[in-house]
């Protein structure tokens, strides 16, 4: 199989300087070194995702979502928001619109075939669950299987990503952010504040209007990416030059302090949902007020708690923290540099590990174990793809005028 | 060297995952003991309070979709297992049940219903088990909360005390049914109208985590449902008990 990360983004040093002076309105970050912290937290993303997707385990009570309002579904797309606009950014300043839409609906392609294959191995999961199980306990639930009775309209559907199980929402919405992303560039080299301002206000139009996007055969997008877009455009602003102009900001105590005061709030409200005890504490106005904090619109109090995690981040650990070279962080990295791979198999091995804990029984030690194994099996496949991409793949990659440098930026899902 | 402990590791890890396939196999005594929080609840039963202070007879009414009943045997279903677990519990007072099923509704289509049929039956008490219809339709959650809010407040106008039931805990349908969103809407629809909730979907979950129960198992035949329904009244007449504040007079 060959490499899905997008040999477009390697450049070298002195391109990205000479592209700069030609659009001052964005600046991409000048580096000749990979920006190792959004692998990490990409690989962490991927990890957590994988792990939040499966039947709640002793490993679930690493997830971040256990301790605030957002998840690492944020992370993701924020990141993939960040390290798309860096690829194709790239690609549009030096090669222009149409070139660089042509690579990014390459990518599309890409994300869309991932999806597809990920659904046909669903679909031969669920086929044999609905075939084999017959608990009368649930003959309620099992009617969702009844879908299988129409595969006609059901597989079309689906190719429309109209139908999507639980657990398959994160791609199309990703598919459809990318189909948007030259707009988005485009925008964005013209004036890049206003652009940003453009996709609060679909936001703030997105919650007043009540805006959303259907599936199949009922209901509506489990994230919705009028509301969603947000974190990706605001990706996409830090990328070109707005984490730069926001560094002051950043680094002020003053919003230290607000980001570490928000995130105890939000640990403590959390706290009160798993310690049922506690939540007398919780006044009954703030309740009301407060909940339900919603995942499919994207909540405002989520988009403040990543925010407040990612200032605190950017603040407590420096791009060039020798921790990041240590072996022991190796394997998240390693996973967050193969991302589209990395995701799908996390995708797949959820449903295998659902499969698995339904076969062989759902004890507590078993969950956990089934939770280690798939993160074994993603670090491995990502020292594979690697491995491909640096010893397999050479002498094809010395053919081609990207310099073996592919994954400089890496792939930007 | 290394690739033979990766063998070992792997064998391992084999050996494990068999010794907690047959630790489940061998079926645990059905003890299915609940956590007191989940048991407990802040809101309150006034009428059913009440009602069985005054030695008046308890009328409750269960709304609720199939997973209220075991097919082709109803009477081993949660509500006539609470019917039988109060009973015991109040011996002077007169329990009366019925079950008003509404397959394949939502919470929406089922409000409509709500209001007819208190002012039939004029309950003491009503049940509400809702979510799964809506879960397995994916109704926006905004306007599920809308519809059983509105349910709620129509039964407490027409003078009866509501608990809400939430949806099953079945993992096998997990990677199809997105049960969070409806869980959580209906938390937040019984703190805003302080009704109780009884939360049958982390009960359910506990025992198959504690080993009550295995709910991933294929299992052919009403046994096992049998079992978690008596297991799931026995727990629910508990709750009541608890909302309404009962448990000491239970003696009187």
């Amino acid at each position: 199989m060959s490499s899905i990360a997008d040999p477009v983004a390697g450049t070298s040093l002195s391109d990205s300087k000479a592209a700069a002076p030609a659009a001052p309105a964005i600046a991409l970050p000048v580096t000749g070194e990979r920006e190792l912290r959004l692998d990490l937290f990409r690989g962490m993303a991927l990890w957590l995702i994988f792990v939040d997707h499966l039947p709640a385990n002793i490993l679930t009570w690493f997830t971040i979502r256990n301790y605030g309002f957002s998840d690492a579904t944020e992370i993701f797309i924020f990141i993939s928001g960040y390290t798309a606009a860096f690829v194709y950014g790239r690609a549009m300043l030096q090669a222009g619109f149409v070139v660089a839409t042509a690579r990014i609906m390459r990518r599309v392609w890409q994300i869309y075939v991932a999806h597809v294959f990920l659904f046909t191995i669903f679909l031969a999961e669920i086929s044999y669950v609905a075939t084999r199980f017959e608990n009368p306990l649930y003959s309620e639930e099992m009617g969702i299987m009844d879908f299988l009775k129409q595969p006609d309209v059901t597989i079309v559907q689906a190719l429309l990503l109209r139908f999507r199980p639980v657990n398959m929402d994160v791609l199309p919405l990703y598919i459809v952010l990318m189909l948007f992303l030259p707009v988005i560039l485009w925008l964005m080299k013209w004036r890049p504040d206003v652009s940003l301002g453009l996709s609060v206000l679909l936001y703030a139009l997105t919650w007043q209007f009540d805006w959303y996007l259907t599936a199949y055969p009922s209901g509506f997008w489990i994230f919705n990416p009028f509301a969603w877009q947000l974190l990706f455009v605001f990706g996409v602003w830090c990328a070109l030059g707005g984490a730069a102009r926001m560094s002051r900001i950043l680094l002020s105590p003053v919003t230290m302090w607000i980001c570490i005061a928000y995130l105890l709030f939000a640990f403590f409200v959390t706290l009160t949902w798993h310690i049922p005890q506690l939540s007398f504490l919780m006044p009954k106005r703030l309740e009301q007020w407060m909940y339900p904090i919603t995942k499919t619109d994207l909540d405002v109090l989520r988009f403040a708690h990543f925010l407040a995690l990612a200032a605190l981040t950017v603040r407590f650990l420096p791009r060039d923290w020798p921790g990041l070279k240590s072996p022991w962080l190796r394997p998240l990295i390693l996973c967050g540099q193969h991302s589209l791979e990395i995701f799908c198999l996390g995708v797949f091995l959820a449903f295998a590990g659902h499969f698995v804990l339904a076969e062989v029984g759902g004890g507590a030690l078993t969950h956990a174990l089934v939770s280690l194994a798939g993160i074994l099996i993603m670090w491995g496949v990502a020292w594979v793809i690697s491995w491909y991409k640096h010893s397999a793949d050479k002498d094809a990659s010395k053919t081609k005028r990207t310099g073996g440098n592919a994954d400089m930026a890496g792939g930007s899902v | 060297m290394r690739r033979g402990s990766g063998a070992v590791l792997a064998l391992s890890l084999l050996a494990g995952l068999a010794a907690a396939g047959l630790a489940r196999a061998e079926d645990a005594p059905q003890a299915c003991e609940v956590p007191t929080y989940l048991l407990s609840t802040e809101s309150l039963l006034p009428r059913v309070t009440d009602a069985v202070k005054n030695g008046q007879p308890l009328t409750i009414l269960v709304v609720g979709s199939r997973s209220s009943t075991i097919a082709a045997s109803a009477d081993s279903a949660y509500p006539a297992k609470l019917q039988a677990a109060l009973k015991e519990k109040l011996p002077s007072i007169q329990v009366n049940l019925s079950v008003e099923l509404q397959p394949g509704k939502t919470a929406e289509e089922t409000d409509a219903a709500l209001v007819k049929l208190v002012e039939a039956k004029r309950p003491t008490l009503v049940i509400w088990q809702t979510g799964t219809v809506d879960a397995m339709r994916s109704v926006d959650p905004d306007d599920f909360r809308g519809a059983v809010g509105e349910g709620v407040a129509a039964l407490q106008n027409a003078g009866a005390d509501v608990v809400l039931i939430n949806l099953q805990y079945s993992p096998r349908t997990e990677t199809m049914i997105s049960a969070p969103p409806y869980l959580d809407n209906l938390r937040v629809v019984a703190q805003q109208h302080d009704v109780p909730l009884f939360d049958r979907f982390a009960i359910m979950r506990h025992w198959n985590d504690a080993g009550d129960f295995d709910l991933f198992s294929t299992v052919h035949g009403p046994d096992m449902a049998k079992r978690v329904h008596a297991c799931l009244g026995r727990a629910l007449s508990k709750f009541v008990l608890d909302a309404a504040r009962l448990d000491q007079a239970q003696q009187n």
